[in-house]
């Protein structure tokens, strides 16, 4: 393997790693290893000058008071709180863990919700079906924000046009302790872009299915459901739970919808680091907000670690 | 001859322990499973169609009762729309622009030469959909130039990473459908160079994946609020949020045209390049 890939590395593709860990060793094979790679440096660097530079931003941010010493304070103020005049405030903890709430129910709800879709779809046979749900998904996936939050504060909004005809029917939900403006409101309504990126990310798994599998299963005598619980959703394992480790950041980082939809008066941690943006500061936290935002970072990179991984697992089998 | 035989072997009861000799109970589950399909597919449609349905009625519903598309006219008159319609336009152009030379190529050359090189592409290319905007705006503000924080246009490149989820995945599973390699060796063989095999060779047979990849950049930047807004520049989602009308009406309208849109073009997108590589198949 190591010496095919000394001979080969310009001309043969699969013996070519940005890694070093195969065929190192000459300076030779590190030349021809960094003009193999110097095609992908544009994007390296534009990845790097963009979105790098401004995370380490945020990161240094965090660690330094406001007059720019390092400390550690700020972290300790999220997690610990903080005494503001006499009393004893911990509403960045709090935040982040109605935060991680919404996160989870928004993650956990859509990837069943979204599993179960991209099924139905990827099984039907109607091909202008398939195609205006796989565009459909598309956009929604990505339909989050302000435009959201106004068609729903129109449509589900205390004089709604749907909370209107829930209510002719004798259900406003309005009445039953549902509203827009609280944690099961905003949980409603990222449902909507949530499930149709769960139906994005996961139809290609479904396609991976080889229609082999369900034969043999099917010729030992293997029932639909026996087929689905032994083979089916064992493959698909891995990508769900990678999906939904996705979905999860989505919705944990998610900021405009809950922000136009409540205006601002859920708890939750991107609100508030919006919040301390748009000046409303207590002396001695300017950095809180990136000293929240390093948290969400943390939290952000585990998850896609555990997606990363997940992935790692799914491409064993579905290709 | 089926049909004639189906009565004597359901009839037979030595048969039914065989399920795959015979039709009936090889077809039953997948008659209930239909069912369960519909069910799914019909709530999940009122879900998302409920909302859209309800707000498009809010929206041009007369006061007086009964429904008028005079909203539609007034759009255009409403103080700031204009500017930030053209603002948004000219972001989502150049985004589209940057965000495909850079991916195109990039990407070609990954699947060409360096395969192992698209697990980190991936992992690259998923960040965008999990940091946190809000945080992302802050820090790019931070960073960027002061000549660049004074112009609109550092939305533009800012969007350029955001699009590249969207953009990198059809871009992969495009490239994946063709016999890539093939293809280029063809091309270059026959003398062409490597910029006229992307435009002429690779550009064509990878139409769907490019336009599908384009309309969602600009639903993207049509639809991307906390950056623009940290940023203090009044696009159309900006504007629907702050928009100085006394007709909230307009402002739910000008949101649910944009996602009307963004949908009806790219289903016309997806079918006509169907149709398109149908024809080919059959004229070939």
């Amino acid at each position: 393997m190591t010496i095919l890939s000394d001979l080969d590395a310009p001309s043969s593709p699969e013996a070519v790693s940005l890694s070093g860990k195969s065929g190192s060793g000459s300076v030779g094979a590190l030349v021809r290893k960094l003009r193999t790679g110097a095609p992908v440096l544009p994007f390296l660097a534009y990845v790097i000058l963009v979105l790098g530079v401004p995370t380490v931003v945020i990161i240094n941010y965090a660690f330094r008071s406001d007059s720019g010493h390092f400390t550690w304070q700020n972290l300790h103020t999220i997690v610990a709180g903080a005494v503001v005049g006499g009393v004893h405030q911990t509403q960045y903890r709090t935040g982040f863990e109605n935060s991680l709430k919404l996160a989870l129910v928004t993650s956990i709800v859509p990837a069943i919700l979204g599993t179960f879709i991209a099924y139905a779809i990827s099984t039907s046979e109607h091909g202008p079906f398939k195609r205006i749900t796989a565009a459909t998904s598309g956009v929604l996936a990505q339909f989050g924000g302000v435009n959201l939050a106004f068609m729903f504060i129109a449509s589900f909004g205390a004089t709604g046009i749907a909370t209107r005809w829930l209510s002719d029917l004798g259900m406003n939900p309005w009445n039953h302790g549902f509203s827009l403006y609280k944690f099961w409101g905003v949980a409603f309504v990222y449902m909507y872009f949530q499930v149709p990126l769960m139906v994005l990310i996961i139809t290609p798994a479904f396609a991976g299915l080889r229609p082999a599998w369900r034969e043999a299963a099917e010729n030992l005598g293997a029932s639909r459901w026996f087929y689905w619980r032994r083979v089916g959703l064992p493959v698909l394992t891995p990508a769900i739970l990678g999906s939904t480790f996705l979905l999860f950041g989505s919705g944990f980082s998610a900021y405009a919808t809950a922000e136009a939809q409540t205006g601002g008066t859920i708890a939750i941690t991107p609100i508030q680091i919006g919040a301390i943006l748009q000046g409303n500061v207590i002396a001695g936290e300017n950095n809180i907000a990136y000293a929240l935002a390093f948290a969400m970072i943390v939290i952000l990179l585990i998850t896609v670690i555990g997606y990363v991984l997940l992935r790692r697992r799914t491409s064993r089998w579905l290709r | 001859m089926a049909s004639l035989e189906l009565g004597t072997v359901v009839s037979d009861p030595s048969t039914i322990d065989h399920p795959f000799e015979s039709d009936a109970p090889a077809n039953r589950p997948r008659h209930r499973i239909r069912w369960g399909r519909g069910a799914i597919l019909i709530l999940a449609a009122a879900y998302f169609v409920v909302p859209f349905y309800a707000a498009m009625v809010f929206s041009l519903q007369k006061p007086t009762g009964g429904f008028s598309l005079q909203p539609l006219t007034q759009i255009a008159s409403a103080a700031g729309f204009v500017s930030a319609l053209w603002l948004s336009t000219q972001l989502a152009l150049i985004t589209m622009v940057v965000v495909m030379l850079l991916m195109v190529p990039t990407v070609i050359y990954v699947h060409l030469r360096m395969p192992r090189f698209r697990r980190v592409m991936e992992v690259i290319t998923i960040l965008p959909i999990i940091i946190p905007p809000i945080a992302y705006s802050v820090g790019v503000l931070e960073s960027a130039p002061s000549w660049l924080k004074a112009s609109p246009y550092l939305l533009a490149i800012v969007y350029v990473i955001l699009a590249m989820p969207f953009v990198y995945r059809s871009l992969d599973s495009g490239l994946g459908a063709l016999d890539l390699k093939t293809l280029v060796e063809a091309s270059r063989s026959l003398g062409s160079g490597w910029i006229a095999t992307i435009m002429r060779v690779l550009v064509p047979n990878l139409r769907a994946a490019l336009m599908s990849a384009s309309v969602l950049t600009i639903a993207l930047v049509f639809g991307e609020f906390t950056i623009a807004n940290v940023d203090n520049w009044t696009t159309i989602p900006v504007w629907v949020y702050l928009a100085p009308t006394d007709n909230p009406r307009i402002n739910t309208l000008v949101a649910m045209l944009a996602l009307l849109g963004t949908i009806v073009v790219l289903t016309l997108i997806v079918s006509l390049d169907r149709s398109q590589t149908r024809n080919s198949r059959r004229s070939s």
